[in-house]
C-alpha cells in the first residue's frame, strides 16, 4: 500500500522528467528503421538484440545509480515516517525500473505490431526477446542501485564504475575472452570457457538470443562451446537460469546494504 | 521514555557515540548541547533509526526499537538541514506524506496558518527559502501530532519573528504533555524551553540532569556561563 503510493509518485516524477520517453521513443526508431530497411525476418530481431544488448546495460546501470542520488531527499524524507525500510527499497527501485522495462517494451514492440512483425511465426523469439530485456533492464538497474549506494556520498566514483562496469561487461570482455583462447588455445579450455560465459549476464543474453536463431556462425567461440556442450535446448535453459541467479545478485546485494545504511 | 543503553556508533575507525546511556523523561523538555561534532545529531538519528548504530539499545516506552519501524508513528522529527523533493510544491509534499501514513488525521492547516506558509503552498520545494524550508519540516514534524518531537537546531535559519512563533508552538506542546527533545547552539532557547540539560562532549555525557542544579552547581546566572564553562575544563 505505501509502496504503491512511493511509486505513484516516482513515476509522476518521471514522467515530469520526460526523458523516458526519449528513451522509449530510441527503441522506436532503431526497430522501425531496422524493419523497414532488412524486412521483418530474423536479420531485424537479430540486430533489434544486438542494439538492446549494447544500451539496456548502460541505461540501467548509469541511471540506476543516478537516480538513488537524485532521490536522496526523498529518501532521507521517507526513513523518518514510519516505514520498513524494504518497502522504501522496493518503492524506490520499482519506481525506476518498471518505467524503464515498460520503455523498452512498448519501444521495440509497437513498430512490430503496425508491421505486422508480431503475429507471425517469429512470435516465440521475439517474445524471448523482450523477456530478456526485461531481465536485463531489472539486473542493470539492480547493478545500478547496488552501486548507487555503494558510493553513495561519492557520486564521482559510483558513476564511474557504472561506466567502467558497463564497458568491461559490453566490450573488454568479450575481447579477454578471445585473449585466453588465443594464449590457452592447446589446452583443454572448453569448460573452463563455458564458465567464463556464464559469469557475464550480457555474454548469457547473447548467447541465449543466437542460440534461439541457430546461427553458428554468429555465435562466436562461447557461443558454440555452449551449443555443443548442451545442446540448444538445455543450452537454453541453462543460460536463462544463469540469468536470473544473476538478477538475484545485485537486488540481494542492495536490500542488504540498503537496510544497514546510514543516512 | 527514550532510553539509551549502552549505544556504540563507529563511522570507519572514527567513534562517534561511545557507550552512551541516556534516560529522556516523558511529558518533559529535554535540550542537548555540545560542541560542533560532538555527536548530538548521530544520537538523534540513532533514535529515529536514520543511522544504524553500532551497538546498543534503544527503547522507547520500553520497548525495543532497534531494526523497527512502527514506532516511528509516535515521532515527529525535524531536521538540521531540511531537504525534501526538489519538484514537489508545499501542498504536494503534505498531501504525499499523509498518503504514506495512511490519511492520518492531521491539524497541518492550523500549522500553516500558524507558521505563515499560506503564500509558499503553490510553490515547488526547490524555490522556497531556507528559513520557509525550515517552517515546512516544523510543520511536517508536527501535523500528525505525536507523543515525542524531535528538533535538531530548529531555529538555525528562522527570523527572529518565526522563531519566536516556533518556540511559543514548541512551549504549547510541552503544556500539552508532549516529549520534546532538542538540540541548539543557543543557550537563551534551551533556558526558555527546555527542563533537562544534557550535555555531550566527543560521544559521551558530561553532564545530565534538571536545568536548575546545574546553575546551582556553577553558580553562574546564565546558562551560557555554564556551559561555557563546562566546555573549558573539558578542553583543559
Amino acid at each position: 500500500m505505501k509502496a504503491l503510493t512511493i511509486l505513484n509518485y516516482q513515476w509522476k516524477d518521471l514522467i515530469r522528467g520526460k526523458w523516458i520517453f526519449g528513451y522509449a521513443l530510441i527503441y522506436l526508431l532503431i526497430t522501425d528503421a531496422l524493419i523497414r530497411f532488412g524486412g521483418a525476418g530474423p536479420k531485424a530481431l537479430l540486430s533489434i538484440s544486438n542494439v538492446m544488448l549494447l544500451l539496456i546495460p548502460l541505461v540501467g546501470m548509469i541511471y540506476g545509480a543516478l537516480y538513488l542520488y537524485q532521490s536522496r531527499e526523498f529518501t532521507e524524507l521517507l526513513l523518518a515516517q514510519p516505514l520498513d525500510r524494504k518497502t522504501l527499497f522496493w518503492g524506490l527501485y520499482g519506481g525506476l525500473a518498471v518505467p524503464l522495462s515498460a520503455a523498452f517494451i512498448l519501444g521495440t514492440l509497437l513498430p512490430m505490431l503496425y508491421n505486422g512483425m508480431f503475429f507471425g511465426e517469429q512470435i516465440a523469439s521475439i517474445l524471448l526477446l523482450l523477456g530478456l530485456g526485461l531481465v536485463l533492464t531489472l539486473l542493470f538497474t539492480g547493478i545500478g542501485f547496488w552501486l548507487g549506494l555503494a558510493f553513495f556520498e561519492d557520486r564521482i566514483k559510483g558513476l564511474g564504475f557504472a561506466l567502467v562496469g558497463w564497458l568491461f561487461l559490453a566490450i573488454l570482455y568479450d575481447g579477454l575472452v578471445l585473449l585466453t583462447i588465443f594464449v590457452l588455445g592447446d589446452y583443454p579450455i572448453e569448460k573452463p570457457m563455458l564458465a567464463l560465459t556464464m559469469l557475464n549476464p550480457i555474454d548469457l543474453a547473447r548467447i541465449t538470443v543466437l542460440l534461439e536463431f541457430d546461427i553458428s556462425a554468429l555465435m562466436g567461440y562461447t557461443g558454440a562451446v555452449f551449443n555443443r556442450f548442451f545442446g540448444n535446448f538445455y543450452g537454453m535453459i541453462t543460460a536463462v537460469t544463469s540469468m536470473l541467479i544473476w538478477l538475484a545478485l545485485p537486488l540481494y546485494g542492495a536490500t542488504k546494504r540498503f537496510r544497514k545504511m546510514d543516512f | 521514555m527514550i532510553e539509551l543503553k549502552g549505544l556504540k556508533k563507529n563511522f570507519g575507525r572514527l567513534t562517534v557515540l561511545d557507550d552512551l546511556d541516556l534516560e529522556i523523561p516523558s511529558g518533559q523538555a529535554t535540550g542537548i548541547v555540545g560542541p560542533n561534532g560532538s555527536g548530538k545529531t548521530t544520537t538523534i538519528k540513532s533514535i529515529l533509526g536514520l543511522v544504524k548504530p553500532t551497538e546498543g539499545e534503544i527503547r522507547i516506552d520500553g520497548e525495543l526499537v532497534n531494526n523497527r519501524w512502527e514506532y516511528r508513528e509516535k515521532i515527529g522529527y525535524m531536521p538540521q538541514v531540511a531537504r525534501y523533493p526538489e519538484n514537489m510544491t508545499v501542498e504536494e509534499l503534505f498531501r504525499f506524506i499523509k498518503n504514506i501514513r495512511g490519511d492520518q488525521p492531521s491539524n497541518e492547516e492550523e500549522l500553516i496558518k500558524h507558521f505563515g506558509l499560506e503564500s509558499e503552498l503553490k510553490k515547488r520545494m526547490r524555490t522556497l527559502s531556507g528559513g520557509n524550508r525550515q517552517k515546512v519540516g516544523a510543520v511536517l514534524s508536527m501535523m500528525f501530532n505525536p507523543d515525542i518531537l524531535i528538533f535538531d537546531e530548529p531555529t538555525a535559519g528562522l527570523d527572529p519573528r518565526s522563531s519566536v512563533q516556533f518556540k511559543k508552538k514548541v512551549r504549547e506542546l510541552k503544556d500539552q504533555g508532549k516529549t520534546i527533545m532538542l538540540t541548539t547552539h543557543i543557550m537563551s532557547e534551551i533556558e526558555e524551553l527546555a527542563d533537562h540539560l544534557i550535555f555531550i562532549v566527543e560521544g559521551k555525557i558530561k553532564y545530565h540532569g534538571p536545568m536548575d542544579e546545574l546553575l546551582n552547581e556553577h553558580k553562574e546566572q546564565r546558562l551560557e556561563g555554564a556551559v561555557a564553562k563546562m566546555m573549558e575544563e573539558e578542553a583543559a
